[in-house]
């Protein structure tokens, strides 16, 4: 059914369409609405049989998860920023125990300095944590994906995490088709564990693995990924199949077919810089579009196939390797090893910096005159950094940058945007 | 695409005036698109939302910055937030006030627009009447939909229910009522005076 709703609502509903059967939930903006929304559902009974737990803190959720998970419950948990820092421990553990948890990620940024805005550097630092990660261009595509993600985590027995835009998709009301349970039922079906924690046959889960065998172990999370790859793309077919919608998959590709120019990006821009380049198209510049949805799993083939006639890459990112530059630039550039174009890595919307269309416009149009730095960041204000770059060369006790800075760029409460 | 920014401050229903707007714009089979303008919400704090509006899938995630529409929920924001910001010519303005566009100390200003298109609602005391608390946003979404003609004041009742329910909705409809019969008086006395 067609509705005009909340991000986190849909969000709320698709998870609760999936029949989670333990919810565990600490609020951190910007997820807090999706577990308020299911905490509600629990309630007043029409999400039952779930247990929705309040926990203590973002390491309780994932730990709680982690139990309720190895009991043989369908789990499910959702966070952001800071709070998925505080639960890393608990989330590497989820995967390397293979326990196919379903969490949200609400990207958002990491401090310092103290910033509650959009950018991906919080699923970013887990990037390596064993986790499948899913990224959301749309919040009928995050909405899907939860979906997808219980299918996909269960068959793998692996946890997915499924990112989207905190506050841009979050906070969006925008129109999304929800599926009926009945729909959901068929494609989902009730949870099978592959591991138990059950009295009547006790096993344990958890072992300690030395130098013989961890490897191995590592190795074996790997394999299950690889063949998450295969299976991504089947499990959109069958949703396809069953919703009627293209949502999911592996990575999508727009325009790109005579494309002498394709950027790739992950998550919510991906809508801007899509009316972007029919702008550019409109003006006879041969520009695509890759966006990735599998982050991990990376599709290194697939990424391969989908740029490797063109002559340029532009990778616009919303996370930043201090120290290299680009993270999923990095990737990319894997994926392309051994061939030869001229590929930019562009670094935007940091700590909720809006990335505009007249920006990227101009940006596109820089790389395809190749006159584009390697590693660009968009509207950067020089000004300021030179600014604060000269305090520094004085040698002076200079104080605290983030401080300085802002007493640089003055009262931002009368601008608009 | 037309857009439509809200200013207003913390504690006045800016966003929710957004999210009811794309609801109603959505009852009426369009695509619509509403989103606060993020940060450390606090009440009286000058918070900005946007609404976009369109016949297919509205991808566009930036801010608006070019509106086509201007809602100001709070009139002492005129002199404190550069709220006209890229108004569009051909632009919308409705503010809440009791006052006239002179005496808000924008008369001149409003001069490059179409008188047509600019209107004061007194929304927070219609509010008052109809709500019992001076909440402007359901009035000026009424007053938005007789003086812009892209939204109905059915459709605006019908969202307003969607977000609230019981006294407080029925309060808030009648207020949007009230409000889009003010305004709809307001341009038919306009339209026969600049007939005169």
């Amino acid at each position: 059914m067609l509705k005009q709703t909340e991000g986190s609502r849909a969000v709320a509903e698709a998870v609760a369409l999936s029949r989670p059967e333990v919810i565990c939930a600490y609020p951190i903006s910007p997820q807090t609405h999706i577990v308020e929304a299911l905490g509600e559902l629990v309630k007043d009974g029409s999400l039952t049989p779930c247990e929705f737990i309040n926990v203590e803190s973002e390491f309780a959720a994932m730990s709680v998860a982690i139990g309720a998970s190895a009991a043989g419950a369908r789990a499910y948990t959702a966070t952001a920023s800071q709070g998925l820092l505080f639960m890393a421990e608990a989330v590497y553990n989820a995967s390397g125990l293979g326990l196919p948890i379903v969490m949200t990620v609400a990207n958002r940024a990491i401090g310092a300095p103290i910033n509650i805005w959009n950018d991906h550097s919080d699923s970013m630092s887990q990037r390596d944590c064993g986790w499948i990660q899913l990224f959301a261009e749309t919040n009928q595509e995050a909405l899907d994906l939860h979906i997808q993600a219980f299918k996909l985590a269960e068959e793998m027995s692996l946890p997915v995490m499924v990112c989207m835009d905190g506050f841009i998709l979050t906070h969006a009301y925008e129109r999304v088709d929800m599926p009926t349970q009945a729909q959901v039922d068929a494609f989902l079906p009730p949870y099978v564990p592959r591991q138990v924690l059950d009295p009547a046959e006790p096993v344990s889960i958890g072992a300690m693995v030395g130098p013989e065998a961890f490897t191995e172990v590592r190795y074996l999370a790997h394999a299950r990924q690889m063949r998450a790859l295969e299976r991504i793309p089947q499990i959109a077919a069958e949703f396809q199949a069953q919703f009627g919608r293209d949502s999911g998959g592996l990575l999508h590709t727009y325009r790109c077919d005579d494309a002498h120019t394709i950027v790739v990006a992950l998550g919510s821009v991906l809508g801007t810089i899509k009316d972007t380049v029919d702008a550019m198209r409109d003006d006879g510049e041969r520009i695509g579009v890759l966006g990735i949805t599998s982050f991990r799993p990376f599709p290194l083939a697939a990424v391969r196939e989908a740029l490797v006639h063109a002559e340029r890459v532009v990778v616009l990112e919303k996370s930043f390797s201090v120290g290299l530059g680009g993270i999923l630039a990095n990737d990319v550039r894997m994926a392309m090893s051994g061939t030869r174009r001229n590929g930019y890595t562009v670094i935007a919307g940091l700590g909720g910096r809006a990335i505009t269309q007249a920006s990227l416009q101009r940006i596109f149009t820089e790389a395809i005159a190749d006159t584009l730095e390697p590693l660009t960041f968009l509207d950067m204000d020089w000004k300021v950094v030179e600014r604060q770059l000269e305090r520094e060369r004085s040698g002076e006790r200079t104080g605290p940058a983030a401080e300085s800075i802002l007493r640089d760029v003055g009262a931002v409460a009368s601008r608009v945007s | 695409m037309f857009q439509i920014r809200i200013h207003g401050r913390g504690g006045q229903g800016v966003v929710t005036g957004a999210e009811m707007l794309s609801i109603a714009a959505f009852e009426q089979g369009r695509h619509a698109q509403a989103f606060p303008s993020f940060g450390s919400e606090r009440t009286g704090a000058p918070v900005v939302a946007f609404c976009r509006i369109a016949d297919r899938e509205i991808r566009l995630r930036e801010p608006v910055m070019a509106p086509d529409a201007l809602i100001i929920q709070d009139p002492t924001l005129l002199h404190q937030v550069d709220v006209f910001q890229g108004l569009q010519p051909e632009g919308y303005v409705l503010i809440n006030s009791t006052r006239s566009f002179d005496e808000l100390g924008v008369g001149e200003f409003v001069q490059r627009f179409r008188r047509e298109r600019l209107c004061n609602v007194p929304a927070s005391e219609i509010a008052q009447r109809h709500v019992g608390r001076p909440l402007p946003n359901a009035a000026l979404l009424g007053g938005f939909a007789a003086i812009s003609g892209l939204i109905t004041l059915d459709a605006v009742a019908h969202a307003i229910r969607d977000k609230f329910s019981g006294k407080v909705a029925e309060g808030n409809v009648a207020a949007a009522t009230e409000a889009f019969e003010y305004v709809t008086r307001e341009m038919e006395e306009l339209s026969h005076a600049q007939a005169d």
